[in-house]
């Protein structure tokens, strides 16, 4: 299995006509073909600023100062003024936005939504081929194909959330970027949105998956490898069961044990939280397991 | 262990005729005086009505609700500004529930003025101390502080009145994993060294686990399953709650992820 | 609230407003002539300089001198007729939509009457039975009969912050209905109610204008109208006198455009996200805009001032 997708010091500062905020701060992530890549931290870590740069849209007041993307042995750069072929976005790399569910157009049946991503790569793709790849896909991927003619305030959460995953990744990209696919959804659509996203890699309809989220639990279930992210650098990144059940940087330790479980020894002992901003956490030096 | 609180038989409908919605359907319990009571369900299940039924911010369709042994179900005016001082909340959204262009020392200050006088201002002083902050917080905007930092006021705005019962309505769901136990955590305090009743609402049976007496478990507006918290965690009975249990992502422990079936379409 | 990144049109019509401002306060100390003093014959040519810049009118007085203290009198009428819309709307508004029920129900409804009747046509019958016309009595009529519109923006946006989350924290707190309203409701509309007054002075000065030129206007004042009431009767356009009537029609177009322009920018003051600075207009608006991930939406606009803190990392998740 070969490196899909190569992400090297990448650095995105946010312009804010005041202070600038440095978000990502020289971060370099490597995906494997069939990877899913859990990017978890909390809120400020900057895993969705990371995942927005990785898909190519980034836009002010966001600006990537420095960093390249290796995709298929092609390399593209991302600082400055480097300018990102139109064709890339959506095609090779696409992103499912942190609460795209609920961001479609509550006025229009989802199969409008099919043909905007559909013409948007290839103007010539006719209306009937764009729902005919729709249809397909969506009941390979066990949902019925009358979601399409439905709008978005008649699918329940869970489905909305899977429809809106399968369109966007109806160009096929190599690389998925999810943020947080299954904060919004109850603890069994999530579990159906895992099985559908793993067999989508089965499928290879995507070859790898970054999925960004700060629930940790669900990263063990759906990512091969976590990558934890704390003010704007990886602090540590790993297989997810070492990272888990054995992590080195202190920071990660602290976020492990402060995932509640409903398990008899959480009802007897006693954790202490984090408070904000702890610099012997940030000046630890990271972590990476091969 | 007396009970505080008693809701009997509520019953909460929205809207009218064919389009009706029963947000809450018969629902029946107690919260025990000096201990955390935890209603636990996902969304749409009702849970955050039955907060807000609770506080009297909205009226019961039907049933009854009795806070220390006096019916309390249909308070207006003077006697639900008295029942406020017994009953108290916090909410989800620690950034909403802040009038942004109110400082904490204004915010405060309101519940400083029902309480009056030299008392009130000893209060304040207590009720930041119980959630680990002090006076200095009180020139702050809302703004500048962080949700986790928000929430806690909000518990100490709670708690200025010293209510018999603090209802947190997802009062940590939109906290980082790592603030959210220093939340729990306070509350914990308070029914230790106050002997204050909490009722705790939450989507999360993980932190139903670390901080609850006793758990009620809520589906589609109906209580499923009531009980100890050993017991109804660690030795379910109804269906739901086993389900809800066994999907529950588990940190050291994957999930057992099924196959996804295809669909068939009839041509 | 920071000035940066405001758009060239609210430093424009701030400009207008302020020259405007200028001329009506100061302009009768600069001019120093009694508006209703003769300084010449009939419709006399402008002569440089000083009180016969603009020439004379109907009545041999200074078109300059009426001029300036016209429009003090015009920005007089609209200032109280605009406050009193706005004070009235403000109220009805607030109490109804936060109220709801059935006092609601008659607020609104009495609003939406007010809103049927054509206003000009009862400002004209009003003032056409009032027994003294100063600009007072125009004012308070002209306030009078422009406060429906308000009440029914003000109202839409107070039941809507009604729902909100802070409002519950404030009654669990012990406060008042007229506490709540002033310090939990109000403070989120200002924004809105700024911009309503801003439109409703424009709007007071366009209706006494109107008055005016139909021969209603204040008895015993100079306003803008008025001159252009003289200046018809008195054949100004006939005779090609164009002194008399051009300057008044000028200085009338000058505030009520300046006026309208500040109200257009003045949502971007408000709400600095809005706002897109030097850096992003050079930029040309990027083609092909579907090919960005159609799932991308942009910023939901805020109500009222509520937009005004910018946190460019935060996703609905709350900062630590």
């Amino acid at each position: 299995m070969g490196t899909l997708v190569d992400a090297r010091n990448i650095r995105g500062v946010y312009y804010t006509g005041g202070k600038d905020v440095v978000a990502v701060d020289d971060v370099s992530v490597k995906i494997e073909e069939g990877e899913v890549l859990g990017l978890a931290g909390e809120s400020g870590s900057g895993k969705t600023t990371l995942g927005s740069i990785i898909s190519l849209i980034a836009r002010p007041p966001l600006h990537v100062e420095q960093g390249s993307l290796e995709i298929d042995g092609k390399v593209q750069e991302l600082g400055g003024d480097a300018k990102v072929p139109r064709t890339w976005r959506g095609a090779v790399v696409s992103m499912l936005p942190q609460g795209a569910m609920n961001s479609i157009s509550p006025t229009k049946r989802i199969r409008h939504l099919v043909y905007d991503v559909m013409r948007s790569h290839d103007r010539k793709v006719s209306k009937d081929e764009a729902l005919d790849r729709a249809r397909e896909r969506i009941t390979t991927l066990g949902l019925p194909a009358r979601v399409l003619d439905a709008y978005p305030h008649q699918l329940s959460g869970g489905m909305k959330q899977r429809t809106v995953t399968i369109i966007s990744t109806l160009l096929n990209p190599r690389l998925l970027v999810a943020d947080e696919p299954t904060s919004a959804l109850d603890v069994s659509s999530q579990k159906i949105l895992i099985e559908m996203l793993l067999e989508m890699l089965e499928k290879k309809i995507m070859s790898g998956v970054i999925f960004i989220t700060h629930d940790l639990p669900v990263l063990r279930t759906v990512a091969t490898n976590i990558a934890v992210m704390y003010e704007g650098r990886v602090v540590e990144r790993g297989p997810t069961e070492r990272m888990v059940d054995d992590p080195q940087h202190p920071y990660t330790q602290a976020l492990m044990s402060s995932v509640l479980a409903p398990e008899p020894k959480y009802r007897k002992i006693r954790i202490e939280g984090m408070s904000s901003f702890d610099r012997s956490l940030f000046d630890a030096p990271a972590v990476i397991h091969r | 262990m007396s009970a505080i609180f008693a809701a009997e038989h509520i019953t909460k409908t929205f809207g009218r005729g064919r389009r009706q919605v029963q947000a809450v359907k018969d629902v029946s319990f107690t919260l025990a005086e000096g201990q955390v009571t935890t209603i636990v369900g996902e969304s749409g299940s009702g849970k955050s009505t039955i907060a807000r039924l609770v506080l009297g911010l909205m009226p019961v369709t039907s049933g009854k609700m009795i806070f220390q042994g006096k019916d309390v179900t249909h308070l207006k005016g003077r006697a639900r500004a008295e029942y406020w001082r017994d009953v108290q909340a916090v909410f989800q959204d620690p950034f909403s529930s802040f009038n942004q262009f109110f400082t904490v020392g204004t915010l405060l200050s309101r519940s400083m003025r029902l309480v009056g006088g030299h008392v009130g201002r000893q209060r304040l002083a207590e009720s930041l101390g119980y959630v680990g902050m002090d006076l200095s917080v009180l020139g702050r905007y809302p703004h500048q502080l962080s949700g986790g930092q928000r929430q806690r006021v909000m518990i100490a705005r709670a708690l200025m009145m010293r209510p018999k019962l603090l209802i947190a309505d997802e009062a940590t769901s939109m906290l980082d994993a790592s603030l959210r136990v220093n939340i729990l955590n306070v509350l914990t305090d308070l029914r230790d060294e106050l002997g204050m009743t909490i009722l705790f609402i939450t989507h999360d049976i993980g932190q139903a686990c670390y901080l609850a007496d006793r758990v009620l478990v809520m589906e589609h507006g109906v209580m499923v399953e009531q009980g100890r918290t050993d017991q109804v965690i660690f030795n379910p009975q109804h269906e739901y709650t086993k389900r809800l249990l066994a999907d529950v992502p588990k940190l050291h422990e994957a999930l057992e992820l099924e196959e996804l079936h295809e669909i068939v379409e009839p041509s | 609230m920071s000035l940066r990144g405001l758009p060239p049109r609210f430093w424009v019509s701030a400009t207008l407003v302020g020259f405007i401002v200028l001329v009506a306060v100061i302009g009768p100390f600069i001019v120093q002539t009694d508006p209703n003093a003769t300084v010449g014959g009939l419709y006399d040519r402008p002569r440089c300089c000083g009180a016969l810049l603009l020439g004379t009118d109907n009545e041999g007085q200074s078109v300059l001198a009426n001029l300036v203290y016209g429009t003090r009198t015009s920005l007089i009428v609209g200032l109280i007729a605009g406050a009193i819309a706005t004070v009235i709307g403000l109220l009805v508004g607030l109490v109804g939509g936060y109220r709801g029920g059935w006092i609601d129900d008659v607020l609104t409804a009495i609003t939406n009457v007010g809103l049927a009747i054509p206003a000009i046509v009862v400002i004209i019958l009003v003032s056409v039975s009032l027994p003294k016309r100063n600009i007072y009595t125009l004012a308070l009529v002209i306030g009078l009969t422009a406060w429906f519109w308000v009440a029914r923006a003000v109202r839409a946006q107070s039941s809507s912050v009604r729902t909100r989350e802070h409002i519950d924290v404030a009654r669990l707190s012990g406060a008042g209905f007229w506490s709540i309203l002033a310090r939990d409701v109000l403070p989120y509309l200002l924004s809105y109610v700024v911009m309503a007054f801003v439109l409703q002075v424009s709007g007071a000065i366009l209706f006494e204008s109107t008055l005016s030129m139909l021969g209603l206007g204040p008895g015993n004042a100079t306003s803008l109208g008025t001159m252009l009431y003289w200046a018809i009767a008195w054949g100004s356009v006939r005779t090609g006198a164009w002194w008399a009537f051009v300057p008044p029609t000028l200085m009338l177009t000058l505030i009520v455009f300046a006026l309208l322009l500040l109200q257009s920018s003045l949502n971007e003051v408000f709400n600095p996200r809005l706002r897109r600075g030097p850096a992003a207009r050079k930029k040309a608006v990027t083609p092909g805009a579907p090919s960005e991930a159609p799932l991308v939406v942009g910023e939901p606009t805020p109500v009222g001032a509520a937009g005004m803190l910018e946190t460019p990392t935060s996703t609905g998740r709350e900062q630590r």
